[in-house]
């Protein structure tokens, strides 16, 4: 049976127009009550996981590192069809870093026990580092594959996969278990079923915090980020606007006259 | 005193030819190198790499770091990883730098987890604070954010291609070329078999005159060609913002911006996008810029030359319709 794991993330929905802004007088950050979804990517993750499972003997396990509320991400991922869902949620992780996630998820994919796959989406909407799956791979001591873009070939144990590569891609060859992280091309994610949400019903989050996990506290959240944030400035540079007026026929004749004679067209 | 170790470069190379991002980092590594009163040390991998060590020193190298063999001329992430982080270990970096290309992206997490150091992403600008410790600039909330590794080493960041330029070449410099041992028995897990470059269509973002950008705002995919159709008219490269790869209008080598690229041209026009800053930065060099969008206070008429309040859909095609009279005059006379 192959062992798969989906690394989720909760993002503050990018639909939403409010975006987090800084407060230019306290500095602070201004949140605004976006809801959380599934990080677009690792729907596409999750998908290639629910593939194999069709393909194959597998068991589907989604991992989740987030606050309370990142359960109903969990449970969404449930209702899609993945067997098991565990939340990470402590007080001691919050804060992480790219490397503290990571770290933080290689503990409990150790703690899952046995795997053959973890699948990670290229990257999260909000954070958008591209690190944790290849940090959890160094940390579990298997290879990564980034940017996987098609599955060409499963073998008993080695797979061969597509992978973006600057203008084209990179054929590569690699032994499980392994991480793979995931682009868009990879697949269409399926919608969510009827009969997926009630079956999900039934199935239970495992929440796991610190002391699940046995690390130490230095290790994760905060503490554990060997990178911090030191200081935020105000936006660079402003260019003066010149707002064209006049009938859509107007604006669209003085902006073509404007750009040839500033010679650009 | 305690005397700083080396700023690093891990540069690339693709068919023997180094990136010019490669380059442009030695150049910004030189920079921090002399304030930290330090050395600029490049690390290339690949074959044949017979010339291209002195190019990095006429850039600013001050010692190249050479892997030479017919199994290292393909980026091959677990070889590449261990030759980096034995010699890592060895030289000790204070700083090393990484392009945000496709092998950067991947090699760079696992050098730093193996380091056990911090990494930060696609930075769009890099200095020294006043205890010399590397501050990495990213665009967040509206504003810039600067990261820091403070107790870790070494301090890890990856920069865009177009994010620094290319230093002018000193062929005079001198510099050390040391050869590094490849292992005889390569690590099995992983392999590159193969890279294929595709022929992209269109003009290329990187080296087009013109770039138009679509984003959220188009709506759909019909909305989205109305866009593209503005590129064609104009012979421009088409870029995108985030959402408009996410809804797969487009494809993520179209997308500007700090995770995307970074492009100059003489003339942008952003069509149905916010201004935010992680695409604006991609595109602070452009020329003339111009931005339609149907929000008169969106923040991107404050980051633009020409503001058009409209629905996009509505008024680029009578823009196309503009252009292509415009076009035809200056045929006939
Ligand atoms: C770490 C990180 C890195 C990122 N890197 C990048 C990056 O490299 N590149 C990038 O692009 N994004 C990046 N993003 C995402 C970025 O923050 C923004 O979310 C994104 O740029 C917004 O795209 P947009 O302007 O198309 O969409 P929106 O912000 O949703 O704006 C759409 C705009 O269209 C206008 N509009 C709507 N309908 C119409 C119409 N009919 N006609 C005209 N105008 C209309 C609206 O008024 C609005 O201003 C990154 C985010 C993070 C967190
Ligand atoms: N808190 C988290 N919980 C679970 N998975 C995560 C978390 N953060 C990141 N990931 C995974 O790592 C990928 C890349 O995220 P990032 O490094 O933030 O760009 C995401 O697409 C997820 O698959």
């Amino acid at each position: 049976m192959l062992n798969i794991i989906v690394c989720v993330k909760a993002v503050p929905d990018p639909k939403e127009a409010c975006n987090i802004q800084i407060d230019p007088a306290t500095k602070t950050l201004m949140r605004c009550d976006v809801p959380l979804v599934v990080n677009p990517l690792d729907k596409n993750a999750m998908e290639a996981a629910l593939k194999l499972k069709e393909k194959m003997d597998a068991k589907i396990t989604v991992l989740s590192m987030g606050p309370p509320e990142a359960g109903n991400i969990v449970k969404e991922c449930l209702a899609l069809g993945a067997d098991q869902g565990i939340l990470l949620s402590d007080p001691a992780f919050a804060g992480a870093d790219a490397y503290a996630t990571a770290y933080t998820l290689a503990k409990s994919v150790e703690h899952v026990g046995s795997f053959d796959l973890i699948l990670c989406g290229m990257a999260s909407s909000d954070g958008s580092t591209e690190w944790v799956g290849p940090e959890m791979g160094t940390f579990l001591n298997i290879p990564v594959v980034t940017m996987v873009k098609e599955i060409v070939e499963i073998g008993d144990e080695w797979w061969k996969v597509k992978a973006g590569f600057e203008t084209g891609f990179r054929l590569v060859r690699v032994k499980l278990p392994a991480v793979f992280t995931v682009t868009r091309e990879l697949n269409a994610p399926r919608a969510l079923s009827f009969s997926g949400i009630i079956k999900a019903r039934k199935k239970e989050i495992t929440r796991w915090g610190i002391d699940e996990l046995g690390v130490p506290e230095e290790s994760v959240g905060i503490k554990g980020s060997p990178t911090i944030v030191s200081k935020l400035d105000s936006k660079e540079s402003k260019r003066a606007v010149e707002v064209i007026s006049g009938t859509r026929e107007e604006k669209a004749e003085y902006i073509v006259r404007k750009l040839a004679d500033e010679g650009v067209i | 005193m305690e005397t700083n170790g080396p700023v690093w470069v891990i540069a690339e190379q693709m068919d023997c030819r180094l990136l010019a991002v490669s380059l442009q980092l030695i150049g910004q590594a030189r920079k921090l190198a002399d304030r930290l009163e330090t050395s600029v040390e490049a690390v290339l991998m690949g074959d044949n790499m017979d010339l291209q060590p002195q190019q990095l020193i006429a850039a600013g190298a001050d010692r190249v770091y050479v892997g030479n063999a017919p199994d290292l001329a393909d980026y091959q992430p677990e070889l590449y990883t261990e030759l980096v982080v034995n010699l890592a270990k060895a030289r000790q970096p204070e700083i090393v730098l990484i392009g945000s290309t496709a092998m950067g992206r991947e090699l760079a997490p696992l050098v730093a987890a193996s380091l056990k150091t911090g990494l930060t992403a696609h930075c769009i600008d890099l200095v020294l604070d006043e205890n010399n410790i590397l501050e990495a600039r990213i665009p967040a909330y509206g504003g810039l954010l600067s990261i820091i590794c403070p107790e870790k080493r070494p301090q890890m960041a990856t920069v865009a291609a177009g994010v620094f330029s290319i230093p002018e070449p000193d062929e005079t410099r001198t510099g050390e070329v040391v050869r590094m041992e490849i292992p005889e028995h390569l690590p099995g897990r992983i392999q590159t078999l193969e890279i294929i470059q595709e022929e992209s269509e269109g003009v290329p973002l990187e080296s087009a005159n013109i770039v138009v950008a679509g984003g959220a705002g188009a709506g759909d995919l019909e909305g989205w060609n109305i866009i593209a159709a503005l590129a064609k008219t104009l012979n421009a490269a088409l870029g995108s913002t985030r959402p408009a790869v996410d809804e797969g209008w487009t494809d993520l080598e179209t997308m500007i911006g700090q995770s995307g690229k970074m492009v100059a041209p003489e003339l942008y026009i952003g069509v149905g996008l916010s201004g935010e800053l992680q695409h604006m930065v991609g595109i602070r060099n452009a020329k003339v810029m111009v931005a339609v969008n149907n929000d008169p206070k969106s923040p991107v008429f404050e980051q633009v030359d020409y503001g058009i309040v409209d629905d996009c859909r509505e008024f680029v095609p009578v823009l196309i319709e503009k252009i292509k009279e415009y076009k035809e005059k200056q045929v006939t006379c």
